[in-house]
């Protein structure tokens, strides 16, 4: 058994992580600083604790996902909690059950925290606000991501040493991407320099106002840029035609070596997963480990969910106290 | 015992008339027998019911000329019943039904069945409107003529815009034929396609896809080049956006016969009230931003939007505690019309008389009705209001079965005091 990690001193107060918008930059170091510590624990033979010894987690996921449901399982278990997964999709909401039913039947089963993934924007909070337990929003709509953000900045973190000042450009189907907003909130809130490279078709309106530089193309977009964070083009949720086709896309917009001589000779590439090869990045870019952190990102994604879960159940043992 | 009633000690206000002085009004069963200043100076009849106002408004009765009631089919969010007494508690003596409840309002057995279940009830009294087209679906033009015999005031698809420019022009043209008014609601509805409130800052920031405020203008402005082909009457239903106003004020100036409404919540509310997604403020059209809100208010000021309606149109809590995305549109709005729209008189000084007219005379010219005026011989539906009442909405009080108002908590100056529909007291705080 690995011993707990060592308590912090300030404690974020949120019971619920549903974004990033907002959160301040002491709460971000925290909950960084604590996954750095769970990543030792996930490389060691032992990675097991014991901290969430006797709390039960279910991962609600109303939307499918392989790698984030994986994680947070796989933190979940690390950290000594009873995990269980529930696909809503398949069971309950074909049914007619409605959301809030769903929250309210799980939340009489007593549940410590739930993660809840779903494809409307602002659902997660809607359950937040019905149940007791600590809610963890591991991805709704297009609206926030927040442990993919704060995984991105952990992963950025380490390679780089610090946040402030990078020049971050996260590229592609923007208007879609709930990771694109929480970077976006994260990394303004830690002093990075954020740009935003798309077609016009794949921008939201309104963008600049957050606190981001446009680009309409990759040059100007990637030029001298140290990180490179690409996104999933999003061909689920979209209605008709954004882009005339993947081929046209990748030809200006997706990232192969060319573009990326552009960046700086040390950019990082990443990728919030799942890839699609040959339309947002070029195949053997992904895979070159001397440039491409989207292995690193999935390993941080883990340590991160750790330290959510951890801060999230801290927060919850002074509200059964009596102080919720 | 006596038929007849004198309200006494009123402020007077008829719009149609341009009345606005202290006098009384006598009533004899269910019509308006005399009325002015001069009325009683010789003393009040014998055998007369006295109703003294207290210095109270006293205005023709409020005509909602935009009222969705679920009835049939949606008994569980508003009935016939629960829509007229909020009617009556907001000082609305006639409603307009759109025809967008589950059951299509295109063909007579639907306008009997609204005639009899308005009688039955028998609160306040209740119009309605035709379909455009069959089931709203927007392809074969519904039976004008035979509809409006048996009672149609007007023609629209309800809350679904008629988008084929060709079936638009050949109901333009059809109804120009008959002097039928066309009512759309304005929005391109491709531009507008998954769109859950109004496109800009926040609809980014809650990662909600947009509707732009251009779709609402271009589909008017199409109408209008189609109401100069036919010269058919053309009603721009809840109008939410600066450009329509715009839009609207060219073509009155161009002399086309164009008329609009807007719904208090476009003058009172913008999309910043959406955040934390509160399903209460989806709305059909969206809530635009600051810029759109202050040009309605201005529309208003200047006459180019000629009436209020509410666009009351009840959810239950299962259509509204879902996602954003899921969540049924509307505002019930009854019960706040009056004072939301009396916040332009106190807020903005608009003249009270213009305010009223758009809630009276103007629809009630519009639609052909005879009510909306004081008059001998004119049925006595009125309301006597307290302009300067203050109040806060409660949610919980209302007395609409669906209590979907994003103004809970609100507090407003102005209320109904007294209803009078056909000489009846409906709803009374003073006798």
């Amino acid at each position: 058994m690995v011993e707990p990690a060592p308590a912090t001193d300030l404690q974020p107060l949120r019971r619920h992580i549903l974004g990033m918008e907002g959160v301040p930059k002491e709460e971000i170091e925290i909950l960084l600083d604590l996954s750095e510590s769970y990543i030792d624990q996930n490389r060691q033979d032992d990675k097991k604790s014991s901290i969430l010894r006797g709390r039960t987690l279910i991962n609600v996921f109303f939307e499918n996902s392989t790698r984030t449901r994986t994680s947070f399982e796989l933190a979940g278990k690390r950290l000594g909690a009873d995990v269980i997964n529930m696909s809503v999709s398949s069971s309950a909401i074909k049914k007619g059950e409605t959301l809030i039913d769903t929250a309210m039947t799980l939340n009489a089963m007593h549940p410590d925290v739930l993660t809840v993934r779903h494809a409307d924007s602002g659902a997660v909070q809607l359950l937040s606000e019905k149940v007791t337990c600590s809610v963890l929003n591991a991805g709704d709509g297009s609206h926030e991501h927040p442990t993919q953000a704060l995984l991105d900045s952990l992963t950025i973190r380490r390679r780089k040493q610090k946040l402030e000042g990078l020049v971050v450009a996260i590229c592609g189907d923007i208007i879609h991407s709930r990771v694109a907003r929480s970077n976006i909130y994260l990394l303004n809130t830690m002093g990075a320099k954020v740009r935003l490279v798309a077609p016009r078709t794949l921008l939201p309106d309104a963008i600049e106002n957050f606190g981001v530089a446009v680009h309409h193309n990759m040059e100007s977009g990637i030029r001298d840029a140290d990180i490179i964070m690409m996104l999933r083009l999003q061909t689920e949720r979209m209605q008709g035609s954004y882009v005339p086709s993947t081929r046209e896309y990748f030809r200006f917009f997706g990232l192969d070596r060319e573009k990326l001589a552009i960046a700086k000779p040390d950019a990082l590439i990443m990728h919030p997963g799942p890839m699609n090869r040959g339309i947002e990045i070029d195949s053997e870019l992904a895979d070159d480990i001397n440039r491409s952190v989207i292995h690193e990102q999935v390993e941080m994604g883990v340590a991160v969910r750790m330290a959510c879960l951890d801060i999230a159940t801290r927060n919850l043992s002074r509200d059964s106290a009596g102080n919720g | 015992m006596t038929d007849r009633t004198a309200y006494i000690n009123a402020r007077v206000l008829d719009p149609a008339t341009e009345t606005d002085r202290m006098g009384s009004v006598l009533v004899l069963g269910n019509k308006i027998v005399e009325w002015g200043t001069g009325l009683f100076e010789n003393g009040i009849p014998e055998n007369v019911r006295i109703v003294d106002c207290h210095g109270y408004c006293l205005a023709p009765g409020l005509i909602d000329m935009r009222v969705h009631l679920p009835e049939p089919g949606g008994e569980h969010k508003e009935s016939f019943e629960t829509a007229s007494a909020a009617a009556a508690g907001g000082g609305v003596t006639s409603i307009v039904c759109l025809p967008d409840a589950q059951t299509p309002i295109d063909n007579i057995s639907v306008l009997e069945f609204i005639a009899r279940r308005a009688r039955e009830t028998n609160i306040v009294k209740i119009y309605a409107y035709g379909t455009i087209t069959r089931n709203r679906a927007g392809n074969e033009l519904s039976e004008f003529g035979i509809l409006a015999e048996a009672g149609a005031l007007a023609f629209t698809d309800g809350d679904k815009a008629l988008a084929d420019a060709l079936v638009m022009r050949r109901a333009l043209s059809y109804a120009a034929t008959f002097n039928f008014l066309i009512i759309q609601h304005p929005e391109e509805p491709r531009l507008a396609l998954n769109g859950q409130m109004n496109e800009g800052e926040m609809a980014t920031r809650l990662g909600l896809a947009g509707i732009p405020a251009a779709a609402e203008v271009m589909m008017i402005e199409r109408d209008l080049r189609l109401v100069e082909m036919t010269g058919a009457r053309y009603h721009a239903a809840h109008i939410s956006t600066a450009a329509s106003v715009n839009a609207i004020r060219n073509a009155k100036t161009r002399g086309l016969p164009v008329t609009c409404d807007t719904a208090p919540h476009y003058f009172t509310l913008t999309d910043s009230s959406v955040m934390d997604y509160r399903t209460f403020t989806k709305v059909s059209p969206p809530l635009r931003d600051e810029k759109d809100r202050l040009a309605i208010v201005e529309g208003v000021l200047d006459g180019t939007i000629d009436m209020i309606g509410s666009d009351h149109r009840p959810q239950d809590q299962d259509s509204k505690r879902l996602p954003f995305l899921q969540a049924e549109t509307g505002i019930v709005g009854l019960e706040t019309l009056l004072p939301l729209t009396l916040a332009l008189h106190h807020v903005e000084n608009v003249p009270l008389i213009d305010l009223i007219r758009r809630l009276t005379a103007a629809p009630a010219n519009l639609l052909g009705m005879k009510e909306g005026r004081l008059g001998i011989g004119l049925p006595a539906d009125f309301t006597i209001f307290d302009p300067d009442h203050s109040w806060t909405i409660k949610a919980d009080n209302l007395r609409s079965k669906s209590k979907n108002t994003p103004f809970d908590g609100h507090t407003v100056k102005g209320m109904a005091m007294c209803t009078v529909v056909g000489g009846r007291h409906v709803h009374s705080l003073i006798d």
